[in-house]
C-alpha cells in the first residue's frame, strides 16, 4: 500500500470506529421531539442542552457523579499503594514462598469475578459491607495485574541503589518511599490510570454490593435507567455523555501511560 | 533476571511480608476466601436466610438435567466462538494498519483505542440507540442505501450477532495495542531479507510475521476468550437476555438463579462448571500454540 492509500484506509476505519460515539454526542443535544423524527437528521436542527439540564435537575445524577468520583479516586490511590508495595516485595526481596505467591496471584487472573460473585455477596453481607461505598472500594483493590506490572518494572531497577541506601542506614519504608517509588514513576502512572479506568467503568462490583439508589455509581444508575419500562432517551443519552467525559479526558492526558501498560502486559504475559 | 542476591538482613523476611500484607490480606479475604466458599456452597442447598443443607453432588446432577443450563451454555459458546476469532482478525488487522511509523499514526492508534476505554454499560446504551429498529441510525442508513431494515436486537440470530459485533467494536482496540507491540518487536531486517529473497506480501505475512506473532496471538486468544465468557454488561443493557432466552448467557443464568431464585448453592455449582470450561479452553489454547511452536 502506498502512503496515500494507507492514510485513506486509516481515515475510513477511524470514521467507522468513532462515528457511533459522535452520533451519541450529537443525539444528546437534540430536543426530545427531534430524537424520534424520521428520517433522522445528522445534526440537531435546534441544538439544546435541555436533556442535560432536566436530568441534572430532576434526577440524582449529581449525587451519583459524586459517589463515582469518590469511589474512583479512593480506589485508585489504594490500588496504586498496595500493588506497588506488593510489586516491590516480589521483585527486590528473596524469601521463602515468593515465587509461589507471585504465580498463584497470576493464576487467579483466570478466575473471573463473575464466577465468584455469589460467595462474594455472602461474604460482604457477613462483613457488613453491603450497601457501603467501601464495599466497592476495598475488595477489588488488590489486583494481580497491578502487582505484575510493578514487579516487572522494578526488576530493572539496580539492586546497588537499594544496597547503598541500606548501608547509609535507610529503613525499608524509607527505601520504598524515597527510592523505589520515585524511580518507578512511569509504571506507577500506568497502574494509576488503569486503576482509575477500572474503577470509573466498574459495573459488576457496584451491581453486587449496592442496592440503595442513594449509593448508586454512574454506571449502575445508567444500567438501572435502561431497565425502566419507558426509556427517557434524551436524559439517558445526556448522562451517557457525562459519564464518558472523565474517561476521555484522562485518556487524552495520559495516552502514553495507557499504551505502555498494555504493551508491557501483553509482551511479557 | 536477578544478577546479585541482596545481602542478608534481619529485615529480609519481615520487610517483604509487611510490604505484601495489605495486598495479600485484601486479595485473600475477597478473592481466595470467596473462591473456596464457592466450592463449599456448591455442595449445599444454600439460601440467603435459611440454614445451609448439605446435599453432596445433587446440585451438579440437577444441573446436568437442567435445560436452562444447557441453553445458556449453548448461547455462551456460540457467542464465544463467534466473538473470539473475529476479534483476533480485526485487532490483528488494526495492528497491521497502525504498527508502522507514519506521521500522525499516534492519533489513529488513539482513536482506535477509544471504545476500549469506555465502560461496557456506555457501549451497550450507545449501540442500543444506534441499532433501534424504527428510529435507529443504522437501519436508516441501510434503507437509504437501498437495503432492508434489520431486526438487530429482536430476532434470535441477529441479537446474538449484534452482541458479537458490538463486542468486537468495543474491545478490538485493546488487543490492537498488543499486536502493535508484537509487530514492532519483529526486526526490520527480516522484512528486508524476505523481500530480497523475492517473497511477496502474503508470503511475508504468513511465513514470517504470523509465526513470530504467535506469543501475542496466544495472549489475545486467552484474554479474549476469558473476557467473552464474562460478558454481562452488554447483555444487561442491550437485550436483557432476550428475545426470549436467545442472549441469556451462563453468567446471567448464574446471577438470576442466585439472586432472584435465591438458590445460591445451585448457582455456585454452575459457576464451578463454567470455571472448569474456561480453564479447559485456556489449556487447549496453550497446548495448540505451544504444539505449533514445537512443530516449527
Amino acid at each position: 500500500m502506498n502512503r496515500i492509500s494507507r492514510y485513506i484506509v486509516l481515515i475510513i476505519v477511524a470514521y467507522l470506529i468513532i462515528f457511533p460515539l459522535l452520533w451519541i454526542v450529537v443525539s444528546s443535544f437534540k430536543p426530545q421531539r427531534e430524537l424520534f423524527i424520521y428520517p433522522p437528521k445528522l445534526l440537531p436542527m435546534r441544538p439544546t442542552i435541555q436533556n442535560y439540564i432536566e436530568s441534572l435537575k430532576y434526577g440524582d445524577w449529581l449525587l451519583y457523579f459524586r459517589n463515582t468520583c469518590f469511589v474512583a479516586v479512593v480506589r485508585t490511590v489504594l490500588m496504586v499503594v498496595i500493588n506497588t508495595m506488593a510489586g516491590y516485595a516480589l521483585s527486590k526481596f528473596i524469601f521463602r514462598g515468593r515465587d509461589a505467591i507471585f504465580y498463584s496471584m497470576i493464576a487467579t487472573l483466570m478466575i473471573p469475578l463473575q464466577v465468584i460473585m455469589v460467595p462474594i455477596f455472602l461474604l460482604l453481607k457477613s462483613l457488613g459491607m453491603l450497601n457501603t461505598l467501601w464495599g466497592i472500594i476495598i475488595p477489588p483493590s488488590a489486583t494481580p495485574t497491578g502487582v505484575f506490572l510493578t514487579r516487572q518494572y522494578m526488576l530493572s531497577i539496580p539492586n546497588s541503589m537499594i544496597e547503598a541506601a541500606r548501608i547509609d542506614g535507610g529503613g525499608e519504608w524509607f527505601i520504598f518511599r524515597r527510592i523505589i517509588f520515585p524511580l518507578s514513576q512511569p509504571i506507577v502512572a500506568t497502574v494509576g490510570i488503569f486503576s482509575f479506568m477500572w474503577s470509573w467503568n466498574d459495573f459488576l462490583w457496584p451491581f453486587i454490593v449496592i442496592s440503595t439508589s442513594k449509593l448508586n455509581t454512574l454506571q449502575l444508575a445508567l444500567a438501572n435507567f435502561v431497565g425502566q419500562y419507558q426509556i427517557n432517551w434524551g436524559s439517558l443519552l445526556a448522562m451517557t455523555v457525562i459519564t464518558m467525559i472523565p474517561m476521555i479526558v484522562v485518556f487524552i492526558l495520559f495516552q502514553r501511560s495507557f499504551i505502555r501498560g498494555m504493551t508491557a502486559g501483553g509482551v511479557k504475559f | 533476571m536477578r544478577k546479585k542476591k541482596l545481602k542478608g538482613n534481619f529485615n529480609q523476611t519481615l520487610a517483604p511480608l509487611l510490604f505484601l500484607s495489605p495486598n495479600i490480606i485484601i486479595f485473600g479475604l475477597f478473592i481466595v476466601v470467596p473462591a473456596i466458599l464457592g466450592l463449599r456452597m456448591s455442595l449445599y442447598q444454600w439460601s440467603i436466610l435459611g440454614e445451609p443443607v448439605f446435599i453432596g453432588l445433587k446440585n451438579f446432577t440437577e444441573l446436568f438435567g437442567d435445560s436452562m443450563f444447557w441453553l445458556t451454555l449453548k448461547n455462551t459458546l456460540i457467542y464465544v466462538f463467534l466473538a473470539v476469532p473475529l476479534l483476533l482478525v480485526v485487532s490483528l488487522l488494526l495492528g497491521l494498519l497502525t504498527a508502522h511509523r507514519l506521521p500522525g499514526i499516534g492519533i489513529f492508534r488513539a482513536l482506535y483505542y477509544v471504545p476500549a476505554m469506555l465502560s461496557l454499560i456506555i457501549v451497550g446504551i450507545s449501540w442500543r440507540w444506534i441499532l433501534g429498529e424504527e428510529m435507529g441510525i443504522l437501519n436508516y442508513l441501510l434503507k437509504a442505501a437501498g437495503g432492508m431494515p434489520v431486526h438487530w436486537l429482536t430476532t434470535d440470530t441477529m441479537a446474538k450477532l449484534s452482541l458479537v459485533l458490538v463486542t468486537v467494536w468495543a474491545t478490538a482496540g485493546f488487543y490492537m495495542v498488543m499486536f502493535i507491540a508484537g509487530l514492532q518487536a519483529i526486526p526490520d531486517d527480516l522484512y528486508a531479507a524476505a523481500s530480497i529473497d523475492g517473497a511477496n506480501k502474503w508470503q511475508t505475512f504468513f511465513r514470517i510475521i504470523l509465526p513470530l506473532l504467535r506469543p501475542t496471538v496466544l495472549v489475545v486468544l486467552v484474554l479474549s476468550t476469558i473476557n467473552a465468557f464474562k460478558a454481562f454488561e452488554l447483555i444487561f443493557v442491550m437485550t436483557g437476555g432476550g428475545p426470549g432466552y436467545a442472549t441469556k448467557f451462563q453468567v446471567q443464568n448464574i446471577y438470576l438463579v442466585a439472586f432472584e431464585q435465591d438458590r445460591m448453592g445451585y448457582a455456585a455449582a454452575n459457576s464451578i462448571i463454567l470455571l472448569a470450561i474456561i480453564g479447559l479452553l485456556t489449556m487447549i489454547q496453550f497446548r495448540m500454540t505451544r504444539g505449533e511452536l514445537a512443530g516449527e
